[in-house]
């Protein structure tokens, strides 16, 4: 029963994590593919690590929580490398399959003057 | 009581962290938990510019199930859009209106907006009233924008500025 | 049953290791790289997670915390520097 739950949890992290880099591959431009890591691969390493606390606890040598720290920092801290790569692409202008905000890019110019 | 305890919040935060660190709970490492969350803000005072004020808990836990169940339904959603067809794809930029004040409250709803569905926030504006957010796949941007504010502006409003 | 899982698992990951080392060196603009490494460090700590599980070993644990900080500093610090042209102000 453990050992089903503990592969279902296994095969579903590693899953999302490919799922994450191939959406890196496939998706059109550099804002859409943004959405792939963030999301899928946090989910999949999450799931993973849960499954390997889970692994860790039921072995008798007391209870193991702290991969639930790793986890925790992924999910804090994929949010704010999403937001600040987003920031460096609109700063480039990168071409976008949405239409830009006009002034987004400028006023990004605006804050952050740069001599490239 | 507020020199010598100046995030209380903080305190016992640190100290389960600490705990996760060393992976015993040991009366001893308790011990070593707290006594660390409690110096740790004291040194570190001057780079907290404003004490967050927290209300209503309950709500605060809401909205974490929320944001966990949603991270969920969001994943799953992008997982389709990958293995479906990228052409598809309707990716927007949406400005959505600020009705937060505190940097804590905002910063937290950046990260929700991260996290869940099929967004990312790109960028707030400097006079902290906007944030651009990129959508993956969206219908109907100001049903996203307004979706996004009643699901999680509205309850990080009821937590952190209670008015 | 979990060891047929793990050899699934891995191979996956290893999957997902081509897949973002492709889209390091095919680019084509600055972000996209920086985001290929961001996926490749995330991708070595599912890696570590699954090395853990298979060699029932804890010690993998804090090479998996260390690349977490570590992978998080340099993606933040790589985009200070696109939008700055510095780290260090």
């Amino acid at each position: 029963m453990l050992e089903i739950l503990l592969s279902l949890l296994i095969l579903a992290g590693a899953g999302f994590t490919c799922i994450g880099a191939l959406g890196l591959v496939r998706l059109p431009d550099f804002y859409t593919r943004l959405h792939a890591p963030t999301k899928a691969t946090t989910l999949g390493v999450g799931s993973l690590l849960v499954a390997s606390a889970l692994h860790f606890s039921t072995r008798g040598a007391g209870v193991s929580l702290h991969e639930i720290l790793v986890t925790l920092f992924l999910f804090v801290t994929a949010p704010v490398s999403a937001h600040l790569l987003a920031r460096a692409a609109l700063h480039l202008q990168l071409r976008s399959l949405a239409a830009l905000p006009p002034e987004a890019g400028q006023a990004e110019r605006d804050e952050n003057p740069v001599d490239h | 009581m507020r020199r010598l305890l100046p995030h209380p919040f903080l305190t016992p935060a640190l100290a389960v962290i600490w705990l996760l660190l060393v992976n015993r709970a040991t009366p001893g490492q308790v011990l070593l938990g707290l006594a660390l969350g409690w110096a740790i803000p004291l040194f570190t005072l001057r780079f907290w510019p404003e004490t967050a004020r927290m209300g209503r808990p309950l709500t605060l836990l809401r909205f974490v199930a929320t944001v966990l169940y949603d991270i969920i339904v969001a994943n799953l959603m992008v997982a389709r859009l990958i293995l479906g067809r990228p052409e598809r794809l309707r990716p927007v930029f949406v400005v959505v209106p600020l009705a937060l004040t505190s940097d804590l409250a905002i910063s937290l709803l950046a990260n929700a907006i991260c996290l869940t569905p099929g967004t990312v926030s790109a960028r707030l504006a400097p006079d902290r009233r906007h944030l651009l957010v990129h959508a993956l796949d969206a219908a109907d941007p100001e049903q996203l924008a307004a979706a996004l504010k009643r699901r999680y502006e509205a309850p990080l409003r009821e937590v952190f500025e209670p008015c | 049953m979990l060891n047929l899982a793990l050899s699934l698992a891995f191979a996956l990951v290893a999957v997902a290791f081509v897949l973002s080392g492709w889209r390091l060196l095919a680019g084509p603009s600055a972000p996209d790289r920086i985001l290929a490494l961001d996926t490749l460090y995330i991708n070595a700590i599912a890696l570590l997670a699954l090395l853990g599980i298979h060699q029932s070993s804890t010690l993998y644990f804090e090479a998996a915390l260390l690349i977490a900080l570590m992978g998080f500093v340099g993606t933040v610090a790589l985009c200070k520097f696109l939008l700055r042209g510095d780290i260090i102000e």
